[in-house]
């Protein structure tokens, strides 16, 4: 697959593609700084790579052009995997691809701040995850690990110019529109950080005239603290923690994605038991995340009740969660190669058990607000988004989906034996809030279809690979033999020797495609890590999706997104 | 009233009291009973709507307080708020930030001064009782006003804007839906209004005829938009206007906001129950139980039914609330109020 | 119940009733004054300079929050001045409309002209509603969300 469209690219463009390699199934070309727009113009144009899902910036301080900036480009019609990378030595700047991809904005302002790359004809070059009176690029290998920067003043989101503009502008439509022509003053308001609708620290700036919202512009990073740095200073399972508090509302599909991505790169097959396992605790997750965005949401929207009759199975899979993992939120129960410890006896019985109860309040809930008039007039037809708008936003999960796109990673790449289950995939039809939280409501009924199948079919044997370079060896042998012993101690201190090289490994996240870009240099501790969270793009569409709508429809769209602000800013 | 200084008349020994003095008296009384009512209405509401909330959200909701099902949670509340540091920003303008809570207040109590608990047991028996009740309350626009604009936060000027326009235009239908009422009644007068209902169901307002059913049903949906309730809880809602008007009031004064708001809600549920629902007349015939306890179960019964709809509905957006108002309620009312002037003419015999 | 004294006189009369009502505001002021009082006793006192700053989300104000407000507020509000003028003109009518009702021809005749009064009400209303003025927001929806997102 990847062969003939590197062929093809080669025809195309000849030497201006520098260097092409396969690796894990994914076309890697190298091109010079010039030719980047081209050549990304062209996969997006002919090769149907409509997605962009991230911009991943590398820092090799030894090589003479000493950043690598990596497009990673997904089409879902041809099932192309495409990373394109670019060679920059410092201060050399990249052509920016926001023409082509609205995403592009965010993710190489992320790749500007944490490495110092510039983007020629970027239209908004600011830092984005740290603070704007930070000084140095963080993820630079030169900048240490320990130094911290206190920086504390708020930063203007809206220049005074913009907001003259801004009310300008909006003056002349009253004017247009009202023949009293009388203006209004335009209101800044921070909606956020600390804002009950937020759900997290994050903040937008609005210019508000009377309820109408003129100009939205967001900030996020208030809960920045370099997953990425600290992944690059711990060993690859030490990791797995950190993943916990990525999207904190599934961690367990963080822990599993992020083993999967090792294991890609270690080129290990885990178990089939262990397979299994993953699959049903990954969708145990994924209703965790619905069950909160969609209860979180439906308060927004003022419909308290069924706030409770959603918890209520969430707690009920907390608590499976809690005898399983140990802790409910932070559960750090995937290994890479297997899985910390195998299911307790009773889990299915009382998985089971919660799925019928989450029957019960997907029932009630939907009998409540699914027909309910006041619903309706507040989701129909706001925020809806264009499905070609979604795919340049970086749009994946069930907010694509609502658009009506049947993409899923679980069919379109199947890991974890996805592929063995026989499930649907909901979509919407116009993109808006009803159908993001109609798609939500339809997918935790196909998540609780795969958990029945995978617990029937559990398949029995080891859950653990039997691999002494990746599994700890089991306690009696690290106590009771010196080969465990030092098997153990060169495994904790030392790491998984995970051989050099790159790997995206990705899985379908509680809202879109999670993805975790690793980079080896073949010793015991990533190189660099890039997390592909799947609200970051989504979240910078917010200004468009509220802009021209009124305060209580940018309230009910925020939460219809479901950004967690601990995947957002990492 | 006149059953409160006829009391102290005699207490006090047949002429002993000059009747201006007894008159004094009665009123102060008046007045302290029905900030006691006020006062009640916000502890029984408050433990009421959580225990209430808690039933329909399969949870418990108070459980500790007073041993029995959190009874004396309410009182804790109280105790708690007392102690409360009060803060006024920096930026507020004081003195109206000040007076606002007092405005929200004193509108409130003032209306209850009409309302007829049982014969006789009225403060202020006014001739246009149904008039002064409608502008006595509708001096919590100015209390809601005066907060958020003093309050100087943005978040508290569009609660107080909202609150506003969604209790003056409400007070339109609300308004226009009780003037079928008194087409039948003759009068404004509050305790005739309830006087010309007594005797068996089919006498209550409510049901006398298809347009004054429609006139209750327009009453008490504006009624709820009227109190700031779910789904008209625009003015404070919290998922987006953090806390709406009184954003900025801590301590004592914020619980002045809430003690008026229980206020207003059972208030609302009382004019309903005296003007559309026969006030303290009981459908059982011969039986001649209190009347005060038959006019409150009725009252209580409404605010259930408010409760009840706050817990089970989404909220409206603002111009999907004007929208209502304007565009449904407004003409509905005007047709019920035409409708009930033709059936009067058509159907009802004059004696 | 009543003795038969001077004061049933008294009581019943307009003035007894109106003096009730301005206790009750005496008593309202009073009642807020004590309750502040008590808990102006019981709370505590630990000024800071950011507990007085307003809230704004957690970051400082911008600007001030007393700007002319959207004037669609206050078109409202003037509706609700015209509407609620001439509700206040139907009770009078509606008062005596029983004693017409039982007159012979005159309950026809009171009812016609409340329903020409209500007509003049409802074409007031139908002009407000067909010029849009009854939406809260009418000035921004005409235009297209993000249009100066694209392309630029």
């Amino acid at each position: 697959m990847s062969r003939k469209l590197l062929e093809r690219l080669q025809q195309e463009f000849g030497t201006a593609i520098l260097r092409t390699a396969d690796q894990h199934g994914d076309a890697v070309i190298w091109v010079a700084p010039k030719d980047a727009t081209v050549v990304l113009r062209h996969l997006r144009d002919r090769e149907q790579c409509e997605l962009l899902l991230d911009v991943a910036g590398v820092d090799y301080p030894e090589r003479a052009k000493r950043f690598e900036v990596n497009y990673l480009l997904r089409s879902l019609a041809r099932a192309h995997r495409v990373r394109v990378k670019i060679d920059v030595a410092e201060g050399e700047a990249v052509e920016s691809a926001t023409p082509l991809w609205r995403c592009a904005d965010w993710h190489e302002r992320e790749v500007f701040d944490l490495l110092g790359v510039p983007f020629r004809g970027h239209p908004d070059l600011r830092r984005i995850l740290c603070h704007h009176e930070f000084e140095g690029h963080a993820l630079r290998k030169d900048y240490p690990i320990e130094q911290g920067q206190p920086c504390v003043s708020t930063e203007k989101l809206f220049g005074d110019h913009e907001i003259e503009q801004a009310s300008r502008r909006s003056e002349g439509v009253a004017a247009a529109g009202d023949e009293s022509g009388l203006p209004s003053d335009l209101l800044t308001v921070n909606i956020g950080p600390s804002h009950p609708a937020t759900h997290g620290a994050l903040r937008v700036e609005v210019l508000l005239d009377g309820e109408t919202v003129v100009r939205a512009r967001s900030e996020i990073g208030y809960l920045h603290r370099c997953f990425e740095k600290e992944a690059e200073d711990h060993t690859w399972h030490e990791v797995m923690p950190y993943t916990d508090r990525l999207n904190y509302c599934s961690a367990l599909l963080n822990n599993a994605i992020w083993a999967h991505s090792v294991e890609k790169l270690l080129g290990v097959q885990i178990t089939p038991r262990c397979r299994a396992i993953r699959v049903i605790v990954s969708e145990l997750a994924r209703l965790t995340d619905h069950l909160v965005c969609l209860a979180a949401n439906l308060v927004d929207i003022g419909a308290l009740t069924n706030y409770w009759y959603l918890y209520n199975v969430r707690e009920g899979i907390y608590q499976i969660f809690d005898k399983l993992c140990g802790s409910r939120l932070t559960t750090n129960y995937a290994r890479i190669g297997g899985m910390s410890h195998d299911l307790y006896p009773g889990f299915a019985e009382e998985t089971l058990f919660h799925l019928g109860r989450l029957d019960e309040a997907i029932r009630d809930v939907t009998g409540l607000v699914a027909r309910n008039r006041i619903f309706l007039d507040r989701t129909v037809g706001v925020g809806a988004i264009s499905r070609e708008e979604a795919l340049s936003w970086g749009y994946t999960g069930p907010c694509l989906r609502a658009t009506g796109l049947a993409y899923d990673v679980r069919r379109f790449a199947p890991y974890f034996g996805y592929e063995e289950y026989d499930f649907d995939i909901p979509v919407g039809e116009h993109g808006d809030t009803y159908d993001r939280i109609m798609v939500r409501f339809e997918e935790m009924k196909q998540s609780a279809r795969i958990i029945r199948q995978a617990l029937r079919k559990l398949p029995e044997g080891p859950v653990n690979i039997d691999d002494p370079r990746v599994i700890l060896p089991p306690k009696e042998s690290v106590y009771g033999s010196i080969e465990g012993m030092m098997n153990q101690f060169k495994l904790i201190y030392e790491g998984i020797q995970v051989p050099a090289g790159e790997a995206y490994g990705f899985g379908e996240g509680g809202n879109g495609e999670l993805g975790f870009f690793c980079v080896s240099n073949g010793t015991g501790r990533p190189w660099r890590v890039k997390v592909r969270p799947p609200c970051f793009p989504i979240f910078s569409s917010y200004s468009r999706l509220i802009e021209g709508g009124m305060i209580p429809d940018a309230i009910a769209i925020l939460g219809s997104l479901n950004i967690i602000a601990g995947e957002l800013d990492r | 009233m006149e059953q409160v200084t006829a009391l102290f008349a005699r207490i006090a020994g047949a002429g002993t009291l000059s009747p201006q003095l007894l008159l004094w008296l009665g009123a102060l009384t008046m007045a302290l009973i029905m900030a006691l009512v006020m006062a009640a209405c916000a502890i029984v509401f408050t433990w009421a709507e959580r225990k209430v909330a808690g039933f329909i959200q399969s949870r418990y909701g108070p459980m500790r307080v007073g041993r029995w099902h959190g009874i004396a949670q309410p009182i804790a509340d109280m105790l708690k708020i007392l102690q409360k540091e009060d803060i006024i920003p920096a930026d507020a303008d004081r003195k109206f930030f000040i007076l606002a809570p007092f405005v929200l207040f004193i509108g409130s109590l003032m209306a209850w001064a009409a309302i007829p608990f049982a014969p006789g047991f009225v403060a202020a028996d006014l001739d246009m009782g149904l008039l002064y009740i409608f502008a006595a309350s509708s001096l919590v626009t100015i209390g809601i006003l005066m907060s958020g604009w003093a309050s100087n936060n943005k978040w508290s000027l569009y609660g107080a804007a909202r609150g506003a326009a969604q209790i003056v235009s409400y007070e339109i239908p609300l308004a226009l839906a009780v003037v079928p009422v008194v087409l039948y009644a003759g009068s404004l007068n509050m305790t005739d209004i309830v006087v010309a209902q007594q005797g068996g169901i089919w006498k209550w307002f409510a049901l006398r005829n298809p347009f004054l059913f429609v006139s209750f049903l327009i009453y008490f949906l504006a009624s709820i938009a009227e109190v700031n309730r779910t789904p008209f809880d625009l003015p404070e809602t919290e998922s987006e206007l953090v806390a709406g008007y009184h954003t900025e009031y801590s301590g004592m004064r914020f619980a002045f906001f809430f003690l008026a708001e229980y206020a207003n809600l059972f208030l609302v549920s009382c004019i309903a129950t005296a003007v559309f629902l026969g006030g303290w007349g009981h459908p059982v015939p011969g039986l001649n139980f209190a009347p005060a306890l038959v006019f409150l179960a009725k009252a209580v019964l409404l605010v259930l039914a408010q409760i009840w709809i706050r817990w089970t509905l989404p909220r409206l957006r603002v111009d999907q609330l004007m929208h209502v108002c304007w565009k449904v309620m407004i003409p509905l009312a005007l047709v019920c109020l035409a409708g009930s002037g033709v059936w009067m003419l058509a159907f009802v015999r004059f004696a | 119940m009543i003795p038969a004294c001077p004061l049933a006189a008294v009581s019943t009369g307009m003035h007894a009733d109106f003096a009730t009502v301005l206790i009750f505001i005496l008593f309202g002021v009073f009642f807020g004054l004590l309750a502040l009082g008590i808990a102006r006793l019981l709370r505590p006192h630990n000024p800071h300079p950011e507990k007085l700053v307003t809230y704004e989300c957690g970051e400082l104000p911008q600007g001030s929050a007393w700007v002319r407000f959207n004037v669609r507020f206050y078109l409202i509000a003037l509706f609700f001045i015209v509407f609620d003028v001439e509700v206040i003109f139907l009770y009078p009518w509606a008062v005596v409309f029983r004693q017409l009702a039982a007159a012979p021809g005159l309950g026809l005749l009171a009812l016609l002209e409340m329903l020409l009064f209500l007509a003049i009400l409802v074409v007031g209303l139908a002009y407000v509603w067909a010029k849009g003025d009854l939406d809260w927001v009418k000035s921004l929806t005409a235009r297209p969300a993000g249009e100066e997102v694209a392309g630029e």
